[in-house]
């Protein structure tokens, strides 16, 4: 195959992959933010706990599946914790308030991870039987666990897709986001949705971080590096739409990835520049409601 | 009843403060201004062990004056690093700050020191800026500067190659870095194919490593730092780049061997240290450390405790006399110390002169196989002074 098609289809999976788990981080934020109106600058934290639940279970366990499963259920219970003592009562304030919770969230996560993992850096190793790549011309090969990684942020995205669209625990999530007032009124239990919505976000966040770890590090201020970028991917996707948050995922996946080989000096602001301009053409994101 | 109580508090009172006055006055306080808190906090705490043990080792006492420490969490803050600076050096009167790990406060904190005049220690941060445009008299580096690192990644690589790829977090940190590898490995005879960055603190390294493939070069030079190094090393051995490109840098593989597992293993790196680098003050080194803290030191251990020895250098010069400032100064320029790292001089703008070691990562040890550069110094061309 001729190198350069070779490798721009490999960037090409690369930049998918990077797009999926974005999507992941980023829909459970916008989800967040559409149902309870509420701005959760901690949502870094809850990708940075789910990658020390993977480190510290599969250190525990020796089985990275069984810290996958339980580091998740961990997870959405502690979301429904944090909802119900916390974020429950911010529904009804202003965003700074918001924000400034949320933020002390992120100081206390630090902590918490400080105190009982410590400040270095760890890493798991990715299960023996995923552990192989895929040789892909010459020199490249494909690191197969990549690969399994996108096809699991596939199967959670599909999850999702039945979830909102085709139960009934679903259409109270709609109507909660379309309108929380008159979805109350007409009898759906509003705050048993939101405190749904709000753990199913940590899960996703944290599920986002158990998956990575394996690919990655898992090291302190983890979960700031994410946080950002998927603030990012919410406002060019719109605010509360999770096809929207699909579409931006892909297209800063695409943006970072190519703009990093092709204009390595403008890499770092490309991201902003296309959400400035996004911004200036549909102020309220490409998929507002 | 209460009357004497108030009166027996108030002898304690005064009592107090005549201790606090008494004391003040005989003994040489240590500012160190280093992160106790945060992503740096081993840091900061490994360098605070290796100066708190030369001082140890000299019974706590320099030239007949006790070693007194004000320690102070820098937080890796830029934005409170100007107040810190300023508290220690007005506030407690110390005869010498020493900080910091973080190049952002390092550089505020040096802007201090060269307004007020305080003598100024850095025991870590690279910034080539600190011994270049920033140099002053009273500020010396016991560390590194970005370019030594750098270059001596460069002159290694080019023994064994005539192409390389560099990558780097662009940022002045990496920026720094790659252009001393760039200076040495073409001055040697290689070529840089091309330049690779990533916004810090990025770790999607696939598509870099995809243009590498692409690009075939001999070798790849690179510069990230922390759980950057863990994810760069193991996502180029599973991009089954490891055994056909090799991979190089200074930091790479220093504090994160075990996390990195097999893909950093044999990588070869430069740096001015190695573990368990074999002379024999470096033997005592490690002794005399294991036995006070239970651990194996490391390169910030050591960068602490030479700090240590070249302030000890001052002192004593002066035989503790700190009104002495310009002959401490003259001293601490002169000063040739036994380092665990080999033999440490001073350049004229007052960065490290040393040995930068070629390592190869074995197990959980970057073990020294040579030397990449002897007596390595900055030339600092924007110190002017």
């Amino acid at each position: 195959m001729d190198i350069l098609l070779g490798s721009l289809l490999i960037q090409a999976l690369n930049a998918i992959q990077y797009g999926l788990l974005l999507f992941l981080i980023a829909s459970g934020l916008t989800l967040i933010f559409g149902v309870m109106g509420v701005i959760n600058i901690a949502h870094g934290s809850f990708y940075m706990m789910g990658a020390y639940f993977a480190f510290t279970i599969t250190g525990l366990t020796g089985n990275f599946f069984v810290a996958v499963l339980l580091g998740a259920i961990l997870s959405v219970i502690i979301g429904a914790l944090l909802e119900w003592a916390l974020f429950k009562h911010l529904y009804k304030r202003d965003h700074l308030e918001q924000v400034l919770l949320s933020y002390g969230l992120i100081l206390i996560f630090e902590e918490l991870r400080s105190i009982f993992v410590g400040d270095e850096v760890h890493s798991i190793d990715v299960p023996a039987w995923l552990n192989f790549s895929i040789p892909l011309g010459d020199i490249m090969s494909y690191p197969f666990y990549r690969l399994f990684m996108s096809g699991v942020c596939v199967l959670v995205a599909i999850g999702m897709y039945i979830l909102i669209n085709r139960t009934r625990i679903g259409s109270m999530i709609r109507a909660g986001a379309t309108n929380s007032g008159m979805a109350e009124v007409l009898g759906v239990n509003i705050s048993m949705v939101n405190r749904l919505v709000f753990s199913l976000g940590v899960g996703l966040a944290a599920f986002a971080g158990m998956i990575n770890a394996p690919a990655s590090a898992v090291a302190p201020g983890m979960g700031m590096e994410v946080l950002i970028v998927s603030f990012v991917v919410v406002v060019i996707g719109g605010i509360g739409s999770v096809w929207g948050a699909l579409f931006a995922a892909m297209v800063i996946a695409f943006a970072d990835t190519f703009g990093s080989v092709f204009f390595p000096s403008v890499a770092g602001m490309l991201t902003y520049i296309i959400m400035a301009m996004v911004l200036l053409w549909r102020p309220e994101g490409i998929f507002k409601r | 009843m209460r009357r004497k109580f108030s009166l027996r508090l108030l002898a304690a009172t005064a009592l107090t403060f005549t201790s606090v006055g008494a004391y003040a006055a005989d003994d040489v306080k240590v500012g160190l201004m280093l992160p106790y808190s945060g992503t740096f906090a081993e840091l900061g705490q490994n360098i605070t062990n290796g100066f708190k043990l030369a001082i140890d080792q000299k019974g706590g006492k320099i030239a007949g004056r006790t070693i007194e420490y004000v320690e102070l969490d820098d937080e890796s803050a830029p934005a409170k690093a100007n107040e810190n600076a300023n508290k220690l050096i007005r506030r407690d009167n110390v005869d010498v700050l020493v900080g910091t790990v973080h190049s952002g406060v390092a550089l505020t904190m040096a802007r201090v020191a060269k307004n007020t005049g305080a003598l100024m220690i850095i025991p870590n941060a690279g910034a080539n800026e600190l011994t270049g445009a920033l140099c002053s008299p009273n500020i010396f580096r016991a560390s590194f500067s970005n370019w030594q690192a750098g270059y001596a990644v460069g002159a290694l690589m080019a023994q064994k190659h005539k192409t390389a790829v560099s990558l780097a977090w662009n940022y002045a940190a990496g920026d720094e870095q790659t252009a001393g590898f760039k200076e040495a490995f073409e001055a040697g005879g290689g070529k840089v194919l091309k330049h690779l960055s990533l916004p810090f603190p990025n770790t999607e390294f696939q598509p870099l490593l995809t243009e590498i493939a692409t690009l075939q070069p001999d070798a790849v030079y690179a510069f990230v730092a922390g759980a950057a190094q863990v994810k760069l090393t193991k996502d180029y051995e599973a991009s089954g780049l490891k055994d056909k490109i090799p991979l190089y840098g200074a930091f790479l593989t220093e504090g994160t061997l075990e996390a990195q597992g097999s893909s950093a293993q044999g990588m070869l790196t430069a740096l001015h240290y190695a573990d368990g680098l074999d002379n024999p003050k470096n033997q005592a080194f490690i002794e005399a450390y294991k036995k006070a803290h239970g651990e194996t030191p490391d390169v910030f251990a050591v960068q602490g405790y030479d700090s240590a020895q070249l302030f000890i250098a001052g002192l004593e010069a002066v035989n503790g006399d700190t009104s002495k400032k310009e002959d401490m100064i003259r001293a601490m320029e002169n000063a040739k110390l036994d380092s665990p790292r080999g033999p440490l001089s001073f350049s004229k703008s007052h960065n490290p002169v040393m040995n930068m070691y070629i390592r190869e990562a074995r197990g959980d040890q970057n073990v020294m196989v040579g030397i990449a550069v002897e007596a390595l110094a900055d030339p600092s061309p924007d110190c002017k002074r």
